[in-house]
């Protein structure tokens, strides 16, 4: 019993010591810094979200991104393309635009990081990955890959 | 009176040019960033030549000629965040912050934030490694402490993409790509933040999602 109290009481006397530091050690406030850009995939912004959401766009965290952007996404791919029907990966309208929507860019610690080479779809980013005809061929090249062939590659390349 | 007025205009054309043409992959995406410490061009998340490492790339302020990549500068009251959700949630777990101080590029983390979202601190414990901005026109300067390597500086920018014909496709004023096309990026420079990172650093999951913040310091 007398331990106990004992006990109570350096741990009360502790946790005055520890208050009365506080307060005498609280640091100043911690700077804050506050979102202004924000990006994961090549071009999502400039080429799917419209002049007036552009900003909203870069400060939506990434998991209100499809709630948020989703539907325009869509509205604005079939205004690039009216026949889109599905593309070289088999996705519908929805599914494209649901995926490019979140923008995060999705890397494996596994596999080969390539935004495509061909084998590995998405699996990171690297310097020399074509991205925009990765892109292209996605919005335009329909099932096969080769639909609208005069937009699925801009044909520049690396310099 | 009439020279002010041309030049009122000139800068309202200029606007217009920049606001409405010079942009892609995310170079000046939007309004608020547009020509800012805070424009991010692009990110870029790859294995290393150790394939044991993750390489994190943020380039910003793009677009700069070479005459102007000289005074280039990172900002001290800018910091570049790479976010890493390593749990499918997309929200993030860990973050990579870097910030410039006195010509150093110092590099926090990863670590897990003390909250997620678009306001951020910087825990000082969770320093990892710093690096001097290496000048324009000079070899790179790399630096590696407690197993994290870290450059910062001017590099040529590596985004590649027909800009001009895009727009003309896009406008109404062309059908398709030229062959070969013209990139608009060719010849033009970023302020890059490189920092590779051990796998082991982000948890034990097959796949990570990443993105890159540019945050402004209030108050």
């Amino acid at each position: 019993m007398k331990i106990r109290t004992g006990l109570f009481s350096l741990l009360a006397a502790g946790s005055l010591l520890f208050t009365a530091c506080n307060k005498e050690n609280t640091p100043p406030n911690r700077q804050v810094y506050e979102q202004q850009d924000q990006m994961a995939r090549p071009a999502i912004n400039t080429v799917f979200v419209g002049t007036a959401d552009k900003d909203m766009f870069n400060t939506t965290i990434p998991s209100s991104m499809g709630a948020a952007f989703q539907a325009k996404f869509k509205t604005r791919l079939l205004a690039l393309n009216a026949g889109y029907t599905t593309n070289a990966l088999g996705q519908n309208a929805d599914q494209l635009t649901g995926l490019l929507a979140t923008d995060v860019l999705n890397v494996s610690k596994t596999a080969p990081t390539t935004f495509f080479d061909g084998t590995n779809i998405l699996t990171g980013r690297a310097l020399a990955d074509d991205v925009i005809d990765v892109e292209l061929l996605l919005l335009f090249g329909g099932p096969t890959g080769t639909s609208n062939p005069g937009l699925t590659s801009d044909n520049a390349t690396p310099h | 009176m009439k020279k002010r007025k041309l030049l009122l205009t000139a800068i309202a054309v200029a606007v217009a040019i920049t606001g409405g043409i010079i942009y892609a992959a995310d170079h000046l995406d939007s309004p608020a960033v547009s020509n800012q410490t805070t424009d991010i061009t692009d990110v870029y998340v790859f294995r290393g030549e150790n394939t044991n490492n993750l390489v994190f790339v943020a380039n910003t302020q793009g677009l700069l000629t070479p005459a102007a990549t000289g005074a280039a500068k990172f900002d001290e009251k800018t910091l570049i965040e790479f976010n890493i959700d390593n749990n499918a949630d997309n929200v993030e777990d860990l973050v990579i912050q870097a910030i410039v101080k006195n010509g150093k590029m110092k590099v926090y983390g990863p670590y897990k934030p003390a909250a997620t979202g678009t306001r951020s601190t910087i825990e000082e414990s969770a320093f990892t490694a710093q690096v001097d901005v290496t000048p324009y026109g000079q070899n790179a300067i790399i630096a590696e402490q407690q197993g994290i390597k870290v450059f910062a500086g001017p590099r040529d920018d590596p985004f590649f993409f027909d800009l001009g014909q895009y727009l003309k496709i896009i406008g109404g004023e062309a059908n398709g790509f030229n062959k070969p096309g013209t990139d608009t990026f060719k010849g033009t420079n970023v302020l890059s933040i490189v920092v590779e990172v051990p796998k082991s650093r982000f948890g034990s999951s097959s796949t990570i999602n990443v993105w890159a913040e540019a945050k402004k310091a209030v108050m």
